[in-house]
Protein backbone atom coordinates (compact mmCIF):
# COMPACT_ATOMS: atom_id res chain seq x y z
CA UNK A 1 0.00 0.00 0.00
CA UNK A 2 1.30 3.59 -0.50
CA UNK A 3 -0.21 7.25 0.42
CA UNK A 4 -0.02 9.82 -2.18
CA UNK A 5 1.69 12.40 -1.09
CA UNK A 6 0.15 14.81 -3.50
CA UNK A 7 -3.50 14.00 -2.12
CA UNK A 8 -2.29 13.25 1.67
CA UNK A 9 -3.57 16.49 3.98
CA UNK A 10 -2.25 14.60 7.39
CA UNK A 11 -5.64 14.53 8.63
CA UNK A 12 -3.99 11.66 10.17
CA UNK A 13 -7.64 9.44 10.05
CA UNK A 14 -5.41 6.65 8.90
CA UNK A 15 -2.67 6.59 11.65
CA UNK A 16 -5.48 5.29 13.99
CA UNK A 17 -7.61 2.62 11.86
CA UNK A 18 -4.31 0.46 10.96
CA UNK A 19 -4.16 -2.52 12.71
CA UNK A 20 -0.36 -2.98 12.89
CA UNK A 21 -0.37 1.02 13.69
CA UNK A 22 2.31 1.41 10.73
CA UNK A 23 1.22 4.65 9.54
CA UNK A 24 2.83 8.08 11.08
CA UNK A 25 2.45 11.52 10.49
CA UNK A 26 5.74 12.19 8.85
CA UNK A 27 6.90 15.56 10.62
CA UNK A 28 9.52 16.56 8.08
CA UNK A 29 6.99 15.79 4.98
CA UNK A 30 3.57 16.70 6.77
CA UNK A 31 2.21 13.77 5.16
CA UNK A 32 0.81 10.36 6.78
CA UNK A 33 3.68 7.51 5.71
CA UNK A 34 3.57 3.99 5.81
CA UNK A 35 6.43 2.67 8.17
CA UNK A 36 6.78 -1.19 5.44
CA UNK A 37 8.29 -2.97 7.50
CA UNK A 38 5.21 -3.37 10.17
CA UNK A 39 2.72 -2.77 7.17
CA UNK A 40 1.14 -6.41 6.48
CA UNK A 41 -0.68 -5.29 3.22
CA UNK A 42 -3.98 -6.23 5.36
CA UNK A 43 -5.69 -2.93 3.03
CA UNK A 44 -7.61 -2.21 5.82
CA UNK A 45 -6.69 1.42 5.47
CA UNK A 46 -8.02 1.18 1.81
CA UNK A 47 -11.12 -1.16 1.69
CA UNK A 48 -12.07 0.34 5.47
CA UNK A 49 -12.22 3.67 5.67
CA UNK A 50 -14.67 5.67 3.05
CA UNK A 51 -13.49 7.85 0.61
CA UNK A 52 -14.38 11.51 -0.15
CA UNK A 53 -12.58 13.12 -3.62
CA UNK A 54 -12.05 16.99 -2.10
CA UNK A 55 -8.97 18.83 -3.50
CA UNK A 56 -6.44 18.78 -0.94
CA UNK A 57 -4.91 22.21 -1.27
CA UNK A 58 -8.68 23.27 -0.31
CA UNK A 59 -8.45 20.86 2.45
CA UNK A 60 -4.71 21.84 3.60
CA UNK A 61 -6.08 25.46 3.81
CA UNK A 62 -8.93 24.46 5.68
CA UNK A 63 -6.87 22.78 8.29
CA UNK A 64 -4.21 25.56 8.61
CA UNK A 65 -6.50 28.15 9.36
CA UNK A 66 -8.49 25.99 12.07
CA UNK A 67 -5.29 24.66 13.29
CA UNK A 68 -4.28 28.48 13.56
CA UNK A 69 -7.11 29.50 15.89
CA UNK A 70 -6.58 26.51 17.57
CA UNK A 71 -9.90 25.19 16.43
CA UNK A 72 -10.65 21.55 16.78
CA UNK A 73 -11.73 19.40 13.77
CA UNK A 74 -14.62 17.09 14.26
CA UNK A 75 -15.16 15.40 11.43
CA UNK A 76 -16.07 11.43 11.09
CA UNK A 77 -12.84 9.32 12.13
CA UNK A 78 -13.13 6.54 9.37
CA UNK A 79 -12.61 8.65 6.23
CA UNK A 80 -10.02 9.81 4.19
CA UNK A 81 -11.00 12.96 2.77
CA UNK A 82 -8.51 13.09 -0.22
CA UNK A 83 -8.73 9.20 -1.22
CA UNK A 84 -4.95 9.06 -1.35
CA UNK A 85 -4.35 5.44 -0.50
CA UNK A 86 -3.42 3.75 -3.14
CA UNK A 87 -2.67 -0.18 -3.79
CA UNK A 88 0.83 -1.25 -4.46
CA UNK A 89 1.55 -3.82 -7.12
CA UNK A 90 2.62 -6.76 -5.22
CA UNK A 91 5.37 -8.83 -5.61
CA UNK A 92 7.05 -12.20 -4.03
CA UNK A 93 7.86 -12.31 -1.47
CA UNK A 94 6.10 -9.69 -0.43
CA UNK A 95 2.14 -10.54 -1.72
CA UNK A 96 2.47 -13.41 1.08
CA UNK A 97 1.72 -10.73 3.68
CA UNK A 98 -1.75 -9.44 1.73
CA UNK A 99 -2.75 -13.23 1.47
CA UNK A 100 -2.59 -13.56 5.12
CA UNK A 101 -3.93 -10.17 6.16
CA UNK A 102 -5.88 -9.09 3.97
CA UNK A 103 -9.61 -11.48 4.72
CA UNK A 104 -11.02 -10.58 1.18
CA UNK A 105 -8.25 -12.42 -0.28
CA UNK A 106 -8.61 -16.15 -0.75
CA UNK A 107 -5.98 -18.32 -0.18
CA UNK A 108 -5.36 -20.19 -2.97
CA UNK A 109 -4.50 -23.44 -1.49
CA UNK A 110 -7.99 -23.57 -0.29
CA UNK A 111 -9.80 -21.07 -1.98
CA UNK A 112 -10.95 -20.59 1.52
CA UNK A 113 -11.59 -16.02 2.36
CA UNK A 114 -10.10 -14.89 5.85
CA UNK A 115 -7.53 -16.89 6.95
CA UNK A 116 -8.34 -19.60 4.56
CA UNK A 117 -8.75 -22.86 7.30
CA UNK A 118 -11.83 -24.69 7.31
CA UNK A 119 -10.90 -26.11 10.72
CA UNK A 120 -14.42 -27.82 11.81
CA UNK A 121 -16.69 -25.37 10.52
CA UNK A 122 -17.60 -28.12 7.53
CA UNK A 123 -16.70 -31.18 9.49
CA UNK A 124 -20.47 -32.64 8.77
CA UNK A 125 -19.36 -32.81 5.06
CA UNK A 126 -15.29 -32.91 5.25
CA UNK A 127 -15.09 -35.85 8.09
CA UNK A 128 -11.77 -34.41 8.82
CA UNK A 129 -11.78 -34.28 12.74
CA UNK A 130 -13.57 -37.92 13.75
CA UNK A 131 -14.12 -39.17 16.73
CA UNK A 132 -10.74 -39.89 19.10
CA UNK A 133 -9.37 -37.01 17.20
CA UNK A 134 -8.68 -33.68 18.23
CA UNK A 135 -7.83 -30.32 15.61
CA UNK A 136 -5.86 -28.11 16.43
CA UNK A 137 -5.56 -24.83 15.05
CA UNK A 138 -3.10 -22.80 16.44
CA UNK A 139 -2.97 -18.73 15.15
CA UNK A 140 0.27 -16.58 15.41
CA UNK A 141 -0.66 -12.80 15.61
CA UNK A 142 -3.04 -10.29 16.35
CA UNK A 143 -3.47 -6.48 15.69
CA UNK A 144 -0.54 -4.48 16.45
CA UNK A 145 1.49 -7.73 16.82
CA UNK A 146 1.65 -9.18 13.62
CA UNK A 147 3.62 -12.31 13.16
CA UNK A 148 6.85 -13.30 10.85
CA UNK A 149 7.19 -16.60 9.53
CA UNK A 150 10.30 -17.34 11.34
CA UNK A 151 8.54 -17.20 14.18
CA UNK A 152 5.56 -19.51 12.88
CA UNK A 153 7.93 -22.11 11.93
CA UNK A 154 9.51 -22.37 15.46
CA UNK A 155 6.11 -24.12 16.15
CA UNK A 156 5.94 -25.91 13.19
CA UNK A 157 9.10 -27.19 13.65
CA UNK A 158 8.69 -28.46 16.68
CA UNK A 159 5.71 -30.14 16.28
CA UNK A 160 6.94 -32.13 13.35
CA UNK A 161 9.57 -33.62 15.84
CA UNK A 162 6.48 -34.48 17.57
CA UNK A 163 5.30 -36.29 14.94
CA UNK A 164 2.14 -34.76 14.35
CA UNK A 165 0.02 -34.61 11.24
CA UNK A 166 -0.41 -30.97 9.17
CA UNK A 167 -3.47 -30.26 7.53
CA UNK A 168 -2.92 -30.10 4.15
CA UNK A 169 -5.98 -27.77 3.21
CA UNK A 170 -3.87 -24.95 5.12
CA UNK A 171 -1.81 -22.62 3.57
CA UNK A 172 0.60 -22.31 5.86
CA UNK A 173 1.15 -26.15 4.92
CA UNK A 174 1.38 -25.13 1.51
CA UNK A 175 4.24 -22.92 2.21
CA UNK A 176 6.25 -25.48 3.76
CA UNK A 177 9.64 -26.31 1.83
CA UNK A 178 9.39 -29.54 3.99
CA UNK A 179 6.08 -31.43 5.33
CA UNK A 180 7.94 -33.65 7.47
CA UNK A 181 10.10 -31.32 9.05
CA UNK A 182 7.72 -28.44 9.44
CA UNK A 183 10.17 -26.37 7.67
CA UNK A 184 8.77 -22.98 5.63
CA UNK A 185 10.10 -21.84 2.54
CA UNK A 186 13.48 -19.67 3.81
CA UNK A 187 11.79 -16.59 1.58
CA UNK A 188 9.47 -15.37 2.90
CA UNK A 189 10.46 -15.94 6.75
CA UNK A 190 11.19 -12.72 7.13
CA UNK A 191 7.73 -11.81 6.24
CA UNK A 192 5.35 -10.43 8.40
CA UNK A 193 1.57 -11.12 8.67
CA UNK A 194 -1.50 -10.17 10.89
CA UNK A 195 -1.62 -13.81 11.30
CA UNK A 196 -1.25 -17.31 10.08
CA UNK A 197 -3.35 -20.34 11.48
CA UNK A 198 -0.86 -23.93 11.77
CA UNK A 199 -3.49 -27.00 11.47
CA UNK A 200 -2.69 -30.47 12.97
CA UNK A 201 -4.66 -33.04 14.07
CA UNK A 202 -3.51 -35.98 16.78
CA UNK A 203 -5.42 -38.84 18.71
CA UNK A 204 -6.96 -37.73 21.88
CA UNK A 205 -4.48 -38.79 24.23
CA UNK A 206 -2.27 -36.87 22.75
CA UNK A 207 -4.20 -33.53 23.17
CA UNK A 208 -2.63 -32.45 26.48
CA UNK A 209 0.93 -33.29 25.16
CA UNK A 210 0.99 -31.04 22.26
CA UNK A 211 -0.67 -28.44 24.50
CA UNK A 212 2.37 -28.64 27.14
CA UNK A 213 4.50 -28.40 23.42
CA UNK A 214 2.76 -25.08 22.37
CA UNK A 215 3.25 -23.80 25.58
CA UNK A 216 6.88 -24.14 25.56
CA UNK A 217 7.48 -22.98 21.86
CA UNK A 218 5.24 -19.72 22.96
CA UNK A 219 7.81 -19.01 25.40
CA UNK A 220 10.26 -18.47 22.57
CA UNK A 221 8.69 -16.50 20.13
CA UNK A 222 7.49 -12.56 20.59
CA UNK A 223 4.17 -13.00 19.10
CA UNK A 224 0.46 -13.63 20.50
CA UNK A 225 -0.38 -17.49 19.88
CA UNK A 226 -4.80 -18.00 20.04
CA UNK A 227 -5.33 -22.15 20.16
CA UNK A 228 -8.66 -23.14 19.08
CA UNK A 229 -9.54 -26.87 19.61
CA UNK A 230 -11.83 -28.91 17.16
CA UNK A 231 -13.56 -31.89 18.19
CA UNK A 232 -16.33 -34.56 16.64
CA UNK A 233 -19.44 -34.55 19.32
CA UNK A 234 -21.44 -38.07 20.12
CA UNK A 235 -24.67 -39.37 18.65
CA UNK A 236 -26.23 -37.25 21.43
CA UNK A 237 -24.28 -33.90 20.52
CA UNK A 238 -22.31 -34.59 23.90
CA UNK A 239 -18.27 -33.96 23.83
CA UNK A 240 -17.12 -35.15 27.70
CA UNK A 241 -13.93 -36.05 26.27
CA UNK A 242 -11.37 -32.99 25.84
CA UNK A 243 -13.11 -30.56 27.03
CA UNK A 244 -12.36 -32.35 30.74
CA UNK A 245 -8.76 -32.57 29.01
CA UNK A 246 -8.69 -28.75 28.89
CA UNK A 247 -10.15 -27.64 32.20
CA UNK A 248 -7.33 -30.14 33.48
CA UNK A 249 -5.12 -27.86 32.10
CA UNK A 250 -6.20 -24.29 33.39
CA UNK A 251 -8.43 -23.34 30.73
CA UNK A 252 -11.92 -22.30 31.59
CA UNK A 253 -13.77 -23.22 28.20
CA UNK A 254 -16.30 -19.78 27.52
CA UNK A 255 -16.61 -20.01 23.52
CA UNK A 256 -16.71 -22.19 20.93
CA UNK A 257 -17.77 -22.36 17.46
CA UNK A 258 -20.02 -25.33 17.39
CA UNK A 259 -20.79 -27.11 13.68
CA UNK A 260 -24.72 -27.99 14.02
CA UNK A 261 -24.13 -30.78 11.50
CA UNK A 262 -26.78 -29.81 8.80
CA UNK A 263 -24.43 -29.96 6.05
CA UNK A 264 -24.01 -32.89 3.49
CA UNK A 265 -21.96 -33.73 0.42
CA UNK A 266 -23.74 -32.61 -3.11
CA UNK A 267 -21.66 -32.10 -5.18
CA UNK A 268 -21.95 -35.26 -7.80
CA UNK A 269 -18.53 -35.96 -8.00
CA UNK A 270 -17.02 -35.57 -4.47
CA UNK A 271 -15.42 -37.99 -3.35
CA UNK A 272 -14.09 -38.54 0.66
CA UNK A 273 -10.46 -37.70 0.33
CA UNK A 274 -7.04 -38.06 2.65
CA UNK A 275 -7.12 -34.90 4.68
CA UNK A 276 -3.58 -35.16 6.23
CA UNK A 277 -0.44 -35.52 5.31
CA UNK A 278 3.23 -35.38 6.90
CA UNK A 279 4.43 -38.11 9.78
CA UNK A 280 2.09 -39.78 12.22
CA UNK B 1 -11.06 -18.39 8.75
CA UNK B 2 -10.79 -17.31 12.97
CA UNK B 3 -13.33 -14.91 11.75
CA UNK B 4 -15.60 -15.06 15.22
CA UNK B 5 -13.90 -18.16 17.64
CA UNK B 6 -11.49 -15.95 18.98
CA UNK B 7 -14.06 -13.29 20.48
CA UNK B 8 -12.67 -11.63 23.68
CA UNK B 9 -14.60 -12.13 27.03
CA UNK B 10 -16.49 -14.48 29.13
CA UNK B 11 -19.58 -16.19 28.57
CA UNK B 12 -21.77 -14.05 30.00
CA UNK B 13 -20.44 -11.24 27.59
CA UNK B 14 -21.89 -13.07 24.58
CA UNK B 15 -25.47 -12.61 25.71
CA UNK B 16 -26.14 -10.34 23.21
CA UNK B 17 -23.95 -12.05 20.77
CA UNK B 18 -24.97 -14.77 18.42
CA UNK B 19 -23.13 -15.69 14.97
CA UNK B 20 -24.26 -17.85 13.04
CA UNK B 21 -22.81 -18.62 9.61
CA UNK B 22 -23.08 -20.83 6.30
CA UNK B 23 -20.37 -21.96 4.31
CA UNK B 24 -19.82 -24.56 1.91
CA UNK B 25 -16.48 -27.10 1.44
CA UNK B 26 -14.69 -26.88 -1.75
CA UNK B 27 -15.10 -29.91 -3.53
CA UNK B 28 -17.80 -31.50 -1.47
CA UNK B 29 -21.01 -28.71 -1.29
CA UNK B 30 -19.50 -25.83 -2.93
CA UNK B 31 -21.31 -26.56 -6.34
CA UNK B 32 -24.57 -24.63 -7.22
CA UNK B 33 -24.31 -23.04 -3.67
CA UNK B 34 -25.22 -19.18 -4.18
CA UNK B 35 -28.67 -19.72 -4.17
CA UNK B 36 -28.52 -21.69 -0.83
CA UNK B 37 -25.76 -19.14 0.83
CA UNK B 38 -29.04 -16.12 -0.35
CA UNK B 39 -31.58 -18.37 1.23
CA UNK B 40 -30.03 -18.48 4.45
CA UNK B 41 -29.27 -14.60 4.27
CA UNK B 42 -32.83 -14.13 3.16
CA UNK B 43 -34.04 -16.50 5.90
CA UNK B 44 -32.27 -14.55 8.85
CA UNK B 45 -33.81 -11.13 8.01
CA UNK B 46 -37.66 -11.78 9.56
CA UNK B 47 -35.10 -12.47 12.78
CA UNK B 48 -34.06 -9.15 13.12
CA UNK B 49 -30.13 -9.76 12.39
CA UNK B 50 -27.89 -6.70 13.72
CA UNK B 51 -25.28 -7.78 10.98
CA UNK B 52 -25.30 -9.21 7.79
CA UNK B 53 -22.59 -10.22 6.07
CA UNK B 54 -20.37 -12.37 2.98
CA UNK B 55 -17.03 -13.01 3.48
CA UNK B 56 -16.17 -11.14 0.23
CA UNK B 57 -18.37 -8.15 0.00
CA UNK B 58 -18.92 -7.31 3.56
CA UNK B 59 -21.37 -6.32 6.12
CA UNK B 60 -24.75 -4.52 5.91
CA UNK B 61 -22.78 -1.41 6.86
CA UNK B 62 -20.12 -0.54 4.58
CA UNK B 63 -17.44 2.36 3.84
CA UNK B 64 -18.75 4.24 0.87
CA UNK B 65 -15.65 4.99 -1.87
CA UNK B 66 -17.48 8.17 -2.95
CA UNK B 67 -18.94 9.68 0.06
CA UNK B 68 -20.53 12.96 0.10
CA UNK B 69 -18.89 15.68 2.26
CA UNK B 70 -22.56 16.15 3.62
CA UNK B 71 -22.50 13.26 4.68
CA UNK B 72 -20.61 14.47 8.04
CA UNK B 73 -23.74 15.74 9.28
CA UNK B 74 -26.33 13.26 8.55
CA UNK B 75 -24.41 9.46 8.24
CA UNK B 76 -26.78 6.61 7.71
CA UNK B 77 -26.12 4.29 10.36
CA UNK B 78 -29.13 1.82 9.35
CA UNK B 79 -28.02 -1.43 7.93
CA UNK B 80 -28.37 -2.47 4.60
CA UNK B 81 -29.34 -6.09 4.30
CA UNK B 82 -31.12 -6.50 1.07
CA UNK B 83 -27.93 -4.64 0.11
CA UNK B 84 -25.79 -8.08 1.52
CA UNK B 85 -28.26 -10.35 -0.16
CA UNK B 86 -28.37 -9.07 -4.15
CA UNK B 87 -24.06 -8.42 -3.72
CA UNK B 88 -23.37 -12.34 -3.08
CA UNK B 89 -21.56 -13.11 -6.27
CA UNK B 90 -19.99 -16.32 -5.25
CA UNK B 91 -19.38 -18.97 -2.89
CA UNK B 92 -18.10 -17.95 0.59
CA UNK B 93 -18.95 -17.75 3.99
CA UNK B 94 -22.10 -15.94 4.93
CA UNK B 95 -23.18 -14.82 8.39
CA UNK B 96 -25.86 -13.56 10.41
CA UNK B 97 -25.26 -11.37 13.77
CA UNK B 98 -28.24 -11.92 16.51
CA UNK B 99 -28.12 -9.51 19.92
CA UNK B 100 -30.60 -11.86 21.61
CA UNK B 101 -30.88 -15.89 22.21
CA UNK B 102 -34.41 -15.85 21.68
CA UNK B 103 -33.92 -14.81 17.52
CA UNK B 104 -30.89 -17.36 17.22
CA UNK B 105 -32.95 -20.15 17.98
CA UNK B 106 -35.76 -19.17 16.26
CA UNK B 107 -33.34 -19.04 12.86
CA UNK B 108 -31.87 -21.99 13.34
CA UNK B 109 -34.90 -23.94 13.39
CA UNK B 110 -35.71 -21.95 9.90
CA UNK B 111 -32.65 -22.83 8.08
CA UNK B 112 -32.97 -26.57 9.51
CA UNK B 113 -36.24 -26.18 7.88
CA UNK B 114 -34.99 -24.76 4.95
CA UNK B 115 -32.40 -28.13 4.44
CA UNK B 116 -30.05 -25.88 2.47
CA UNK B 117 -27.06 -28.73 2.86
CA UNK B 118 -24.54 -25.84 4.00
CA UNK B 119 -22.75 -26.32 6.84
CA UNK B 120 -23.97 -24.34 9.89
CA UNK B 121 -22.14 -23.12 13.10
CA UNK B 122 -23.06 -21.15 15.98
CA UNK B 123 -20.50 -18.70 17.20
CA UNK B 124 -21.09 -17.36 20.91
CA UNK B 125 -20.67 -19.17 24.30
CA UNK B 126 -20.84 -22.87 24.77
CA UNK B 127 -24.12 -22.60 26.64
CA UNK B 128 -25.65 -20.40 24.11
CA UNK B 129 -24.96 -22.29 21.15
CA UNK B 130 -25.87 -25.60 23.22
CA UNK B 131 -29.46 -24.02 24.17
CA UNK B 132 -29.59 -23.18 20.34
CA UNK B 133 -29.09 -26.49 19.36
CA UNK B 134 -31.47 -27.83 22.31
CA UNK B 135 -34.45 -25.26 21.19
CA UNK B 136 -34.02 -26.94 17.22
CA UNK B 137 -33.43 -30.50 18.51
CA UNK B 138 -30.47 -30.57 16.46
CA UNK B 139 -27.79 -32.86 18.17
CA UNK B 140 -24.13 -30.50 17.93
CA UNK B 141 -21.65 -32.70 15.20
CA UNK B 142 -18.51 -30.57 15.75
CA UNK B 143 -17.57 -27.53 18.45
CA UNK B 144 -14.38 -25.56 18.19
CA UNK B 145 -13.22 -24.68 21.49
CA UNK B 146 -11.08 -21.17 21.93
CA UNK B 147 -8.96 -21.06 24.50
CA UNK B 148 -8.18 -17.48 24.64
CA UNK B 149 -4.85 -15.55 23.92
CA UNK B 150 -1.34 -17.12 25.36
CA UNK B 151 2.43 -15.91 24.52
CA UNK B 152 3.23 -12.18 24.52
CA UNK B 153 -0.29 -11.17 25.59
CA UNK B 154 1.84 -8.03 27.64
CA UNK B 155 1.61 -6.46 23.81
CA UNK B 156 -2.40 -6.77 23.76
CA UNK B 157 -4.76 -4.13 25.32
CA UNK B 158 -6.86 -4.29 28.18
CA UNK B 159 -10.18 -5.71 28.36
CA UNK B 160 -12.55 -3.24 26.48
CA UNK B 161 -10.33 -2.37 24.08
CA UNK B 162 -10.05 -6.42 23.26
CA UNK B 163 -13.80 -6.86 23.10
CA UNK B 164 -14.73 -4.63 20.89
CA UNK B 165 -11.68 -5.61 18.24
CA UNK B 166 -12.05 -8.61 18.88
CA UNK B 167 -15.22 -8.36 17.04
CA UNK B 168 -13.35 -8.73 14.04
CA UNK B 169 -11.54 -11.99 14.41
CA UNK B 170 -9.47 -11.08 10.95
CA UNK B 171 -8.21 -7.72 12.67
CA UNK B 172 -9.35 -5.33 10.49
CA UNK B 173 -10.85 -3.31 13.93
CA UNK B 174 -6.92 -1.90 15.31
CA UNK B 175 -7.02 -1.30 18.74
CA UNK B 176 -6.31 2.25 18.39
CA UNK B 177 -9.82 2.72 16.85
CA UNK B 178 -11.18 1.26 19.41
CA UNK B 179 -9.21 3.07 21.85
CA UNK B 180 -9.89 6.21 19.93
CA UNK B 181 -13.80 5.61 20.04
CA UNK B 182 -14.04 4.63 23.81
CA UNK B 183 -12.42 8.45 24.44
CA UNK B 184 -14.78 9.78 22.17
CA UNK B 185 -17.75 7.90 23.90
CA UNK B 186 -16.13 8.98 27.22
CA UNK B 187 -15.84 12.62 25.65
CA UNK B 188 -19.49 12.84 24.63
CA UNK B 189 -18.54 13.32 21.28
CA UNK B 190 -20.40 10.36 19.85
CA UNK B 191 -22.87 8.28 20.60
CA UNK B 192 -21.97 4.28 21.61
CA UNK B 193 -24.40 3.84 18.54
CA UNK B 194 -22.40 5.74 16.09
CA UNK B 195 -19.11 4.94 17.47
CA UNK B 196 -19.70 1.49 17.28
CA UNK B 197 -21.51 1.79 13.25
CA UNK B 198 -16.99 3.20 12.64
CA UNK B 199 -15.93 0.12 13.43
CA UNK B 200 -18.63 -2.23 11.80
CA UNK B 201 -17.40 -0.97 8.50
CA UNK B 202 -14.56 -1.80 8.58
CA UNK B 203 -15.49 -5.43 9.69
CA UNK B 204 -15.01 -7.02 6.07
CA UNK B 205 -17.14 -10.41 6.74
CA UNK B 206 -20.11 -8.34 8.60
CA UNK B 207 -19.90 -10.55 11.57
CA UNK B 208 -18.79 -7.13 13.85
CA UNK B 209 -22.18 -6.91 16.44
CA UNK B 210 -22.66 -3.49 16.85
CA UNK B 211 -25.18 -3.81 19.66
CA UNK B 212 -22.56 -6.10 21.94
CA UNK B 213 -20.34 -2.99 20.50
CA UNK B 214 -22.52 -0.25 21.54
CA UNK B 215 -23.21 -1.72 25.16
CA UNK B 216 -19.46 -1.94 25.50
CA UNK B 217 -18.57 1.33 24.81
CA UNK B 218 -22.01 2.24 27.39
CA UNK B 219 -19.80 0.14 29.95
CA UNK B 220 -16.88 2.14 29.87
CA UNK B 221 -18.84 5.54 29.40
CA UNK B 222 -20.37 4.48 32.75
CA UNK B 223 -16.87 4.42 34.30
CA UNK B 224 -16.17 0.44 34.09
CA UNK B 225 -12.23 -0.22 33.64
CA UNK B 226 -10.71 -1.06 30.65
Amino acid sequence: MKINPEKCVACGNCTYVCPMGAIYIDQTIHRATINRDECVECYACFNGLSQEHLNPVFVRTVRKIFQTMRLRFDPEPDVCPTAAFEPDELAWPRIVRRAFSDPRVPHESTGVHGRGTEEVKTNDVSGRVKVGEVGFTIEFGRPGVGARFRDIQKMSIALARAGVAFEKKNPVTSLMSDVASGTIREDILDEKVLSAIVEIKVPVERAEEIIRLVWDVEKQIGTVVALGVGVRCDQDGEENVVAPVLEKLGYKLERAKTNIGLGRITNPAAQPVPETVGVK
Amino acid sequence: MTNTLHRFGDAESFRDDYVVFAMCSKGRNDQDSLPKLKRFLELAVPFKPVNLGDAIHGGALRPSKDMNPASHWNRDIAPDFQGVIAGLTGPTTVAAVFDNRVAAEDFIKAVKDADLGLSINISTSIDGAEQCCFAAAIPRHSVGYSLGFEGATEKLPGSKVMMLSTMCGHGMVSHSLAKKLIDWVREGRRTPEQAASYMTRFCSCGVFNPTRAARILEEVARGDSQ
